[in-house]
C-alpha cells in the first residue's frame, strides 16, 4: 500500500517541482506536516496537495467550516428553550409543559430541555447562541413544503427546484471537479445541497463510495460518454464522473486523521465522528449537512423528544470536545434547524400539531454574539395560536454565507438580506 | 425514423408493466401495441388474492382483539411489544410477497398502478394488518374507479392512524388528515385556504378505526355542526368533503399530472394532461380508462418519451428480475437493496411519497445500482450498509424502538461477503440469442436490455466481456450492460 503511493508521489513530485518548486515547499510547512513526522508525510501528503492545486483551491489554515443539522419533523421549540416564567405558556400546556425546577436555566426567565446537558454547558461557556422565533411569512405548516421553503430558501409562494447549499456550490465550485465542497452525511441527498449546475455529494461512510471490483469498467464506460444527448442521460454520467473523481479524495482524507474521540453508537454520534475525522484532514469541504430526528411529535411527545435530544446531546458533547481537543472549535459553526416549530397548544394525544416560527442552536468558539440573542416569543401576540416569526431564516443564511464563509449570499439567495451580528 | 413494434413494446411493457420478462422477448415483435396493451389489461381484470402474511401468532392476538373487544391499552407491556415485533417482521414479509407479484404476476398492469397507488397514498403503518388492509384496498381498486379509492384509502385503518384521524376529535381537531387528503391525496397545494383545511377536519372528526382495523365512526367526537368547505355549506360530513374535492376540476388536473409524469415523461405537457384530465373527469375518474388513453396514444410512442426515465429503485429491481429469473436464498437482502437505492416499500419517506426523478439520483445511489449487477452474480462484495431507518413517522409512537429497523449483518447475509445468494435461471434468457451470430449478439443483447439510442460502445463492453463460451459471453455482456447508467432509464 505505501509503496503504491511512494510510487505514485514520486512521479507526481517530479511532475510537480519543475512547474511550481516555491508553492509546495510553502505547503509543506503547514501543520500536518509537523504532526505525522517525515516518513509519512511524503507518502501521505504530496499527492493530497497536489489534488488541491489540481482545483486550484488550496485550503487556508483556520478555514471555516459550517455544520448544519437538520432537526426533521417540526422540533418543539417551546419545550427546547422552554420560558419557564410563563403563565401562557404552561396554561397552554397542563400536560406537556416543562417545570422551571426541571429544565437548565439560563436566566431567570428561560431554561432549556432537562437533556441539553452539553447545551448548558456550552451556554455556560460561551460557545452557545439561541436565537428565537426564526421563521418566514406566511408560513406553511406542511412537512415537506415547509421543508422545502427552509432548505431551497425560497418565498413559501414560490417553488425552487435547487437548494441553497446547491447554489452555493454552483457559485463557488464552477471550476471544481469534486464537488465535495459540501457533503452530507445521508444516503440520500438533500434538496437544500442540489445546484442547477452542481450537486454535492451524500455519503454515510467514507468507505462506501471508494472501491468496487468493476471500477476499471465504470471509468472506460465514463470515459466513451460524449455529453449532449438526452438530458437525463448527461446528468447521470455528470453524476457518474464527480462521484469516480470525489470517491477516492474523500476516503483518502478520511483515513488521513481519523477522530479518536469515543462518539456514541447513535447514527447521530457517528455521523458527527465521520465529520469530525473530515474536518482534521484537509479536504475542501466548507460544509457539512446532516439529519436528525423525526421530531413529528403529534403524540407522546415526552418520549421521543427526549429520546431524540438525549442521542443529540450526547453527540454534540464529544464533538465539541474533540473539535477544542483538535483547535478546530473557533473555526467550525454548527448550527440546527427545524422545518417549523409546534403549536402553542398541546394536543389531546400528549403532543404537538404543526407550527410555525422556532428557536436555532449556534454552536462555535468563533461566536462574536453569545447566548439569548434576541427576545423569548410573545405568547400574547400568537397568529392563530401559532408564534410570530421575528428573524427571517434567510437572514441566518446570508450572514452564514457571507461572514463564515465568504461566499456571494445575494446571488445564493436570489437577494440582499441584510446580516445578523452574531458572527 | 419510425419505431418497429418491438421498441415499442419494449418501451410499452417498462412503463405500464414492470419491463418485459424473459421469455416474452421474442414475442414483442409479433404484436401490435395496441394489443399488447389489451392483453396487458385483460390479464389485470381478475379480483387480486388478499394478501396475508401474518403468522398464526399474530392472527390469533387479533382475531382475540375483534372478538373480545380488547383495546390497546389492555394489553401487557410484553404483548404490546411482542405485537410490535412480529408485525414489523411481517411487514418484511408483505414488502417480499408483493414484490414477488411484480415478479412474476401476469396482472403487471394492476401491480404497475398499485405500485404507483403506493407512493401517492404513502403511508408508514408498523400494524401488519393496517398495511394489508392498505395494500388490498389499493390493488383492489388500481385501475377501478378513483372515487372509490379515495373513499377506502381515506377510511383504512392505515391512513387514519397514520395521520392522527383517530385523535381528530371535536374539543381538539388534529388537521392532520384533513390537511393531507387535501394536499396529497386530491388537490395539491394552493387551491383551498387554511380555513378550509380546519373545517375539513371538523368535518372528519370522529373517524377512527378499531386494533382489529375496521373504520369506526366515533359519534361522540365528532362535531355536528354547520361547515363552509370549498365555497359549500351545510352540516357537512367526511364523505362529503371527499365529495366536494371530486367534484373540484382541480383534482383531476392533479391526479392527471401525477399519473402523466409517471408513466409518460417527468416533464410535464400542459396540453396533454389537459385533454386526458378533461376525459377523466368525465369519466368520473375511471383509472383504466386514463391509462388507456396514455397507452394507446402515438405521443406516448414518440422519442422524446422513451427511455427518458430514470427507473425507481424498485423498479430496478423487479425489471433485473423478470429479465434474469433468479432465486435469491436470502430474500432480506432485497430490503437491504431498497433501503440502500431510497425505496424500501412500506416505509416511504413521508406522507409525500417519493419524489422520484432525478431525485433517485445521486453519488451513492447511481453506484450502488451500478454495482447491483455483479453482486447478484457474484463478482463484486458488498461493502455498503444501510442506515437506520429514519423513522419518520408522522408523529406515531413508537416506543424508542426505531421504526422499520433491519440491521444488516453478515450472519444473516449467508456468506461473508456474499449479501445476495441468488442463482440465475439463465435458460430463458440465453434462449432468446439461439439463432444469432457471434457477430449480431452484443447489438441484440443491447436491443433487450438498453432504450433504442440508449446504448453503451460496443468495444468497451467487448472488452470486458468473456469469451470463454458463446454462453459466458452472452452472461458477462449482459452483467456488464446491466452495470451502466444506460440501464438506469427506460
Amino acid at each position: 500500500m505505501l509503496i503504491a503511493y511512494l510510487e505514485l508521489t514520486v512521479y507526481d513530485l517530479r511532475q510537480f517541482q519543475i512547474s511550481n518548486r516555491k508553492s509546495i515547499f510553502m505547503l509543506i510547512k503547514r501543520k500536518e506536516f509537523l504532526q505525522l513526522g517525515s516518513f509519512a508525510t511524503a507518502s501521505l501528503l504530496v499527492p493530497k496537495f497536489l489534488k488541491a492545486l489540481e482545483t486550484g483551491k488550496v485550503v487556508p489554515a483556520g478555514n471555516k467550516v459550517v455544520v448544519i443539522l437538520q432537526l426533521s419533523g417540526g422540533n418543539d421549540g417551546l419545550n427546547t428553550v422552554i420560558p419557564v416564567r410563563n403563565d401562557i405558556y404552561y396554561r397552554s400546556r397542563p400536560r406537556l409543559g416543562i417545570d422551571k425546577p426541571a429544565s437548565l436555566l439560563l436566566t431567570e426567565e428561560t431554561g432549556l430541555h432537562p437533556s441539553l446537558t452539553a447545551f448548558k454547558d456550552l451556554y455556560d461557556n460561551g460557545g452557545l447562541g439561541i436565537l428565537n422565533s426564526v421563521g418566514y411569512p406566511n408560513p406553511d405548516r406542511s412537512h415537506f413544503r415547509s421543508m422545502d421553503i427552509w432548505q431551497t430558501a425560497s418565498n413559501s409562494n414560490e417553488y425552487v427546484t435547487t437548494g441553497w447549499i446547491g447554489r452555493y456550490l454552483d457559485a463557488q465550485c464552477k471550476a471544481c471537479d469534486k464537488p465535495t465542497y459540501a457533503l452530507e452525511i445521508d444516503d440520500v441527498l438533500s434538496l437544500a445541497l442540489k445546484g442547477n449546475a452542481s450537486n454535492a455529494i451524500a455519503m454515510k461512510d467514507p468507505k462506501r463510495l471508494f472501491g468496487t471490483s468493476n471500477e476499471r469498467f465504470f471509468k472506460d464506460v465514463l470515459k466513451q460518454h460524449q455529453d449532449g444527448g438526452e438530458e437525463t442521460v448527461d446528468y447521470l454520467y455528470k453524476t457518474m464522473a464527480e462521484t469516480l473523481s470525489s470517491a477516492n479524495y474523500i476516503f483518502e482524507q478520511s483515513k488521513f486523521h481519523p477522530s479518536t474521540a469515543l462518539y456514541p453508537k447513535t447514527e447521530i454520534g457517528q455521523n458527527l465522528r465521520t465529520i469530525a475525522s473530515l474536518i482534521f484532514s484537509d479536504i475542501n469541504t466548507k460544509l457539512y449537512y446532516l439529519s436528525h430526528g423525526s421530531f413529528d411529535t403529534h403524540v407522546n411527545q415526552d418520549a421521543q423528544q427526549k429520546r431524540l435530544f438525549t442521542e443529540m446531546n450526547d453527540a454534540i458533547a464529544v464533538f465539541v470536545k474533540d473539535l477544542k481537543d483538535n483547535s478546530r472549535f473557533d473555526d467550525v459553526l454548527l448550527f440546527t434547524f427545524s422545518e417549523f416549530g409546534r403549536r402553542v397548544e398541546q394536543n389531546a394525544s400528549g403532543g404537538t400539531d404543526h407550527g410555525t416560527a422556532n428557536n436555532m442552536f449556534l454552536i462555535s468558539g468563533g461566536l462574536k454574539k453569545k447566548g439569548i440573542l434576541n427576545a423569548m416569543p410573545d405568547l400574547h401576540d400568537l397568529d392563530e395560536g401559532d408564534l410570530k416569526y421575528k428573524i427571517d431564516f434567510k437572514n441566518v443564511y446570508a450572514s452564514v454565507l457571507n461572514k463564515w464563509l465568504g461566499a456571494d449570499d445575494a446571488t445564493i439567495l436570489g437577494k440582499k438580506y441584510s446580516y445578523l451580528d452574531f458572527i | 425514423m419510425g419505431l418497429t413494434n418491438r421498441q415499442k413494446n419494449h418501451h410499452l411493457m417498462w412503463r405500464a408493466a414492470f419491463g418485459p420478462a424473459a421469455e416474452q422477448l421474442n414475442d414483442l415483435d409479433k404484436i401490435s401495441p395496441s394489443l399488447l396493451f389489451k392483453a396487458l389489461q385483460k390479464e389485470s381484470t381478475k379480483k387480486p388474492e388478499y394478501i396475508n402474511v401474518a403468522d398464526n401468532y399474530l392472527q390469533g392476538l387479533m382475531m382475540g382483539i375483534k372478538e373480545e373487544g380488547r383495546k390497546r391499552n389492555e394489553m401487557s407491556k410484553e404483548e404490546k411489544k411482542d405485537l410490535q415485533k412480529r408485525s414489523r417482521e411481517s411487514i418484511k414479509n408483505l414488502n417480499l410477497y408483493w414484490i414477488n407479484e411484480m415478479v412474476n404476476s401476469n396482472a403487471q398492469l394492476r401491480e404497475k398502478m398499485a405500485f404507483f397507488w403506493h407512493g401517492h397514498f404513502a403511508c408508514r403503518n408498523l400494524n401488519i394488518f393496517f398495511q394489508q388492509g392498505l395494500l388490498d384496498v389499493i390493488r383492489r381498486n388500481a385501475l377501478g374507479s378513483f372515487r372509490d379509492l379515495l373513499r377506502e384509502v381515506s377510511m383504512s385503518a392505515a391512513m387514519l392512524n397514520f395521520l392522527n384521524n383517530n385523535q381528530n376529535k371535536k374539543d381538539h381537531p388534529n388537521e392532520n388528515f384533513a390537511r393531507e387528503v387535501m394536499e396529497l391525496f386530491t388537490m395539491g397545494r394552493g387551491n383551498y385556504t387554511e380555513e378550509d383545511i380546519k373545517e375539513a377536519a371538523r368535518a372528519f372528526t370522529g373517524w377512527g378505526a378499531t386494533m382489529g382495523g375496521d373504520f369506526i365512526f366515533r359519534k361522540l367526537q365528532h362535531d355536528y355542526d354547520r361547515k363552509t368547505f370549498l365555497g359549500k355549506s351545510g352540516n357537512l360530513e367526511g364523505e362529503d368533503v371527499l365529495d366536494i374535492l371530486l367534484e373540484q376540476r382541480q383534482t383531476a388536473w392533479f391526479i392527471t399530472k401525477k399519473v402523466y409524469r409517471f408513466f409518460v415523461n417527468d416533464q410535464p405537457d400542459t396540453e396533454k394532461i389537459g385533454w386526458l384530465a378533461d376525459r377523466f373527469y368525465k369519466t368520473d375518474y375511471n383509472i383504466y380508462a386514463l391509462l388507456e388513453d396514455i397507452f394507446t396514444s402515438d405521443w406516448f410512442y414518440e422519442e422524446k418519451n422513451i427511455g427518458n426515465r430514470i427507473k425507481s429503485p424498485i423498479e430496478l429491481i423487479v425489471g433485473m428480475q423478470r429479465m434474469l429469473p433468479m432465486k435469491i436464498e436470502n430474500e432480506q437482502a432485497l430490503l437491504l437493496i431498497q433501503r440502500v437505492l431510497g425505496q424500501l416499500l412500506f416505509y416511504p419517506p413521508n406522507v409525500a411519497g417519493w419524489p422520484g426523478g432525478k431525485t433517485w439520483i445521486d453519488s451513492s445511489t447511481l453506484m450502488m445500482r451500478m454495482r447491483f449487477p455483479q453482486l447478484i452474480n457474484d463478482t463484486d462484495e458488498m461493502n455498503v450498509k444501510p442506515k437506520d431507518d429514519d423513522d419518520q413517522m408522522m408523529g406515531y409512537s413508537n416506543d424508542g424502538d426505531n421504526a422499520g429497523g433491519m440491521k444488516f449483518n453478515r450472519r444473516q447475509s449467508g456468506k461473508a461477503g456474499k449479501p445476495i445468494n441468488a442463482a440465475i435461471s439463465w435458460n430463458s434468457y440465453l434462449k432468446n440469442f439461439e439463432n444469432f451470430t457471434k457477430a449480431e449478439l452484443l447489438n441484440k443483447i443491447a436491443a433487450a436490455l438498453l432504450q433504442p439510442k440508449k446504448s453503451v460502445d460496443n468495444d468497451i463492453i467487448n472488452g470486458y466481456a468473456d469469451n470463454s463460451s458463446r454462453e459466458n459471453f452472452i452472461k458477462s455482456v449482459t452483467i456488464q450492460m446491466m452495470s451502466t447508467p444506460e440501464y438506469q432509464l427506460c
